[in-house]
């Protein structure tokens, strides 16, 4: 008998019976980053346009107990600025991580059909999309949608899906190499009944994992491509466009207008991976080697 | 008998090359013709009183009326002749554009890619060699973190804290400003060069550090470093005879399969210190809508990658025995 | 011959440190109170089904327990008893350990500097040469990488390691898995070479049939711990000459005695029954049974089992 072996073996006991317990813990703190992010969003939705409005009397100050992150040069809270800035990351996060996730999912499992052209195929596209640098590949699909919102979306949607799409294929591999898939296939059942029945929902917390896994590099891409100025529009709040302003003023030693709404966006994308790691654990415990 | 199989590896490696960039034009070639921006308007710009007749002209000489896949030959075939066409922006040849950044470039991505090669990796092997303690558990926290910083804030960072603040570097550029090219010392390029290279060399840093910490816990944990310790090898003598071996090859291939994020990184960290590289000249393609310039960097850096991912490839092949004296047999 | 034992493991008890419920936590006992001694010259096999814990015996031996193992009892090596200081300054050098496979070798490192084990001097390479030269290694085994061995040049590369480090005890585990018969002898017959030059061997092996072809006694291990110790003479004699029920239903087992299996299941280690650990599969069993059992001398071996005579 192994050492190695046995001892992963009466470990993974150990952490079993372990894990009924911390499950609970566990997802009470899922629980309550999920309310963290779903408060920063609502917040940056339920701030009114009369809040950022510009204030030339109060332009430039550095931070205080009125304005925790200071103001602008046009005089706006940067508190306020940023926590709308967030809420817009986590809007585009979330539509472009869910679609990259569904492309995922269907090159995945496209992938794993087991027709072996279609195979390459997917291959092909994936190591095609990984072939280019995402940044360039990001700037050229906003250039085609004609900057603006719309561009960052698609662009960030199409070169994220990329890792997922491999983990999927590998996993309706594993699952259509099981036993009762044959069994399912002499049963008369078809290739799709077989796909919606028996490997759709095994796909589930993968994928569910996989996409909030996706917000992270989402939400970094986003601000990325936003600080460029390839991104939202200048009149929206959005944190990369409030740092490509704040650029213009380091110079002169206005810190507190970068280093906050940075700091925040840090804090938001460590939130999110955190939250993904969580669920990770709640829903693929095995997975998880510690 | 070898001889075949290096001629069969470098033609599966060219084929691979040439769909890829093929594949790589037609893409980048489609997502530009859909874009909204009028491309005479933007090679027009500011001057005024152009008259329609004159934009007209200018769009007869680029081709832009003919259908779109007669365009794509048209630019396609100019492409095989070395003609990438002349950059709007800068009004010179793309080709000249992309030798010239993409040298200036080079010191940079060179510089953080050994940065964050050797410095992750020593980082890497520290917290692997005291996994399970306190110094892994503080640093692998730390390099989570690093993760999660996008580099173009943590450029900015160093920038109002090491530049403004301190003042220890210069704020931007790549050469002092107003000096004469012929008179900038290498200690000045040195000086400019220090702080974006960091600013780039810090997501992978934190990427190496946890990927050879890794590799490295798994190493240790494995039969036969528990047969090493049997006979007798101490802790040092393992990790040196038994570590550093088997964790080498992987952190050195994953370190040129990195040039897509190298390249990437670039992008951002160039921007932020106005460093007049590839990167900023793709950001700036981009933002001026330089069509010419924004297909040929396209097509570069597909070709950097692809290179990157070659040599870790062929590195692969040389050192590891498997695969090296496995074939020989 | 001076009979006295080179090795003496007294009372063995193993057992993992493990986290139970929040912040409980509970010791996972895998090997109890185990006896056994080996003298120069002789082969003890330890034989017991796979999954019983026997790798971990070797292990303890060595010191090569991860750090959430606790060791009670007393493991002797010529009489003194060895902490892991000890343990750690004496392996490689009197205790050599003989592991099962090739996954053991370093495989990015050449055989031969790996059998020489770091040392680069004239006189281990002589060594080394001629070692390979007795197990009828080709000299150019040493130029190649583990995954180039085939499954008997591994074995005698694997073994080749123990001689080499001029070990006094020699502690194989599992030597003979996914061999065939002939070459499973003959991986056997070189532990019995050295044997017969004066080495203590302890076989670990869950192969009994050929554990009582080489080996001159042989310690029946049982979920942890060791039931009996017998002349490996015993098991060709016949059930009656063995001591312990378990031992009795291993020979009985065995293809060429009937091939009957033994009803029940090796209790887990989470949940080891009171007293005697082969209780519950026992059709002897007593209400005596369910306290402490000592290890007792009876004709000529030793024996775990109040009922036996």
């Amino acid at each position: 008998m192994n050492l190695a072996a046995s001892e992963r073996r009466i470990s993974g006991i150990g952490k079993e019976r372990f894990f009924l317990n911390r499950r609970a813990r566990l997802a009470v703190w899922t629980g309550i980053l999920f309310a963290a992010l779903a408060g920063v969003w609502l917040a940056g939705v339920l701030i009114g346009g009369g809040q950022v409005a510009a204030d030339f009397s109060a332009k430039g100050l550095a931070p205080s107990l009125a304005h925790p992150f200071g103001t602008d040069m046009l005089g706006r809270d940067m508190l306020i600025r940023t926590v709308k800035g967030l809420s817009v990351s986590i809007v585009v996060g979330t539509v472009a991580s869910g679609v990259s996730a569904v492309i995922a999912l269907i090159v995945g499992i496209a992938a794993a059909a087991g027709i072996s052209w279609l195979d390459h195929l997917m291959n092909w596209l994936i190591d095609l999309v990984m072939g280019i640098p995402h940044t360039v590949l990001l700037i050229l699909i906003s250039f085609a949608c004609g900057k603006g919102l719309k561009g960052v979306l698609i662009g960030v949607a199409v070169t994220h899906w990329t890792g997922l799409a491999r983990i999927i294929r590998s996993e309706v591999l594993q699952i259509r190499s099981q036993q009762y898939i044959a069994v399912s296939r002499k049963l008369g059942h078809s290739g799709r009944w077989i796909t919606v029945h028996h490997i759709l929902p095994h796909m589930v917390p993968q994928f569910l994992i996989g996409l909030i896994l996706l917000f992270p590099h989402a939400i970094m891409h986003e601000s990325s491509l936003t600080f460029l100025g390839f991104g939202l529009p200048p009149e929206q709040p959005a944190i990369g466009i409030i740092l490509s302003e704040a650029m213009k003023y380091i110079s002169v030693g206005k810190w507190w207008l970068a280093f906050f709404p940075g700091l925040m966006l840090v804090i938001l994308v460590l939130l999110f991976d955190r939250l993904g790691e969580n669920l990770k654990k709640l829903l693929d415990p095995y997975s998880v080697h510690e | 008998m070898k001889r075949s199989y290096y001629l069969k590896a470098a033609g599966t490696y060219f084929l691979r090359m040439v769909t890829l960039l093929l594949a790589v034009s037609i893409i980048s070639f489609v997502l530009v013709s859909f874009s909204p921006v009028d491309p005479v308007q933007q090679y027009v710009g500011a001057v005024p009183n152009v008259s329609m007749e004159q934009r007209e002209k200018i769009a007869e000489y680029w081709g832009l009326n003919d259908p779109p896949l007669e365009r794509f030959f048209a630019w396609g075939s100019s492409i095989l002749r070395g003609d990438f066409g002349v950059s709007l922006l800068y009004r010179r040849p793309v080709i000249e554009i992309i030798g010239e950044k993409f040298a200036t470039s080079l010191a940079l991505m060179i510089t953080a890619w050994l940065l964050s090669g050797i410095l992750g990796f020593a980082l890497g092997c520290l917290m692997g060699a005291f996994s399970g303690r306190w110094p892994d558990k503080i640093l692998k926290k730390l390099c989570l973190t690093m993760c999660s910083i996008p580099t173009f804030w943590i450029g900015i960072v160093f920038l109002m804290f090491f530049s403004v603040t301190l003042g220890w570097f210069p704020m931007s550029m790549s050469v002092p400003m107003g000096v004469p090219a012929a008179e900038v010392t290498i200690w000045q390029r040195i000086h400019h060069l220090i702080l974006p290279a960091f600013t780039l060399s810090f997501l992978s840093f934190a990427g190496v550090a946890l990927h050879t910490r890794e590799k490295l816990v798994d190493v240790l944990e494995s039969d036969y470093v528990l047969f090493a310790k049997a006979r007798g090898e101490s802790g040092w003598s393992i990790l040196k005879r038994h570590g550093l071996r088997n964790i080498l090859l992987p952190a050195v291939t994953m370190q040129f399969g990195s040039f897509s994020e190298l390249f990437g990184g670039s992008v951002l960290a160039e921007t932020v210190f106005s460093y007049p590289g590839l990167g900023a000249a793709a950001a700036a393609a981009g933002m001026g809508s330089d069509v010419p310039l924004l297909l040929g960097i396209t097509l570069f850096s597909a070709l950097f990658v692809f290179v990157g991912n070659l040599l870790a490839d062929i590195i692969y092949r040389i050192v590891d025995p498997q695969i090296r004296e496995g074939r020989s047999k | 011959m001076e009979n006295k034992a080179v090795l003496t493991v007294k009372d063995l008890s193993v057992s993992f440190h493990m986290y139970d419920r929040g912040l409980e936590q509970y010791d996972l006992s895998v090997i109890s109170n185990l006896n056994l001694d080996v003298r120069s010259g002789e082969i003890v096999a330890v034989a017991g089904s796979s999954g019983s814990g026997k790798s971990l015996l070797a292990h303890a031996v060595m010191g090569l327990l991860p750090g959430n193992a606790k060791i009670r009892g007393e493991i002797c090596y010529r009489g003194e008893l060895l902490t892991q200081r000890r343990k750690e300054i004496l392996r490689g050098k009197e205790l050599a350990l003989v592991p099962q496979s090739v996954s053991f070798l370093d495989p990015l490192m050449r055989v031969g500097s790996q059998v020489r084990g770091g040392r680069k001097d004239e006189g281990s390479r002589r060594a080394q040469k001629e070692i390979f030269k007795r197990f009828r290694l080709e000299e150019q085994v040493e130029k190649l990488y583990p995954f180039q061995l085939s499954g008997g040049m591994a074995r005698r590369v694997l073994v080749s390691t123990a001689v080499l480090s001029g070990a006094e005890v020699i502690l194989a585990d599992e030597p003979t898995p996914g061999l065939d018969l002939e070459m499973a002898v003959e991986a056997l017959n070189v532990f019995r070479e050295l044997a017969d030059e004066g080495k203590a061997v302890v076989l670990i092996t869950h192969d009994i049939d050929l554990a009582f072809h080489v080996a001159d006694r042989i310690a029946v291990f049982y979920a942890g711990t060791t039931v009996e110790v017998a002349r490996a003479s015993d098991f060709l004699e016949g059930k009656e000459a063995l001591r312990h029920p378990y031992s009795k239903a291993l020979w009985e087992a065995l293809p060429q005695n009937g091939f009957r299996p033994i009803p029940g299941f090796q209790p887990y280690a989470k949940a080891l029954p009171k007293g005697c650990l082969f209780g519950p599969r026992c059709p002897h069993k007593t209400e005596g049974c369910e306290r402490e059992i000592p290890m007792r001398e009876l004709r000529g071996g030793y024996v775990r089992c109040i009922h036996a005579d």
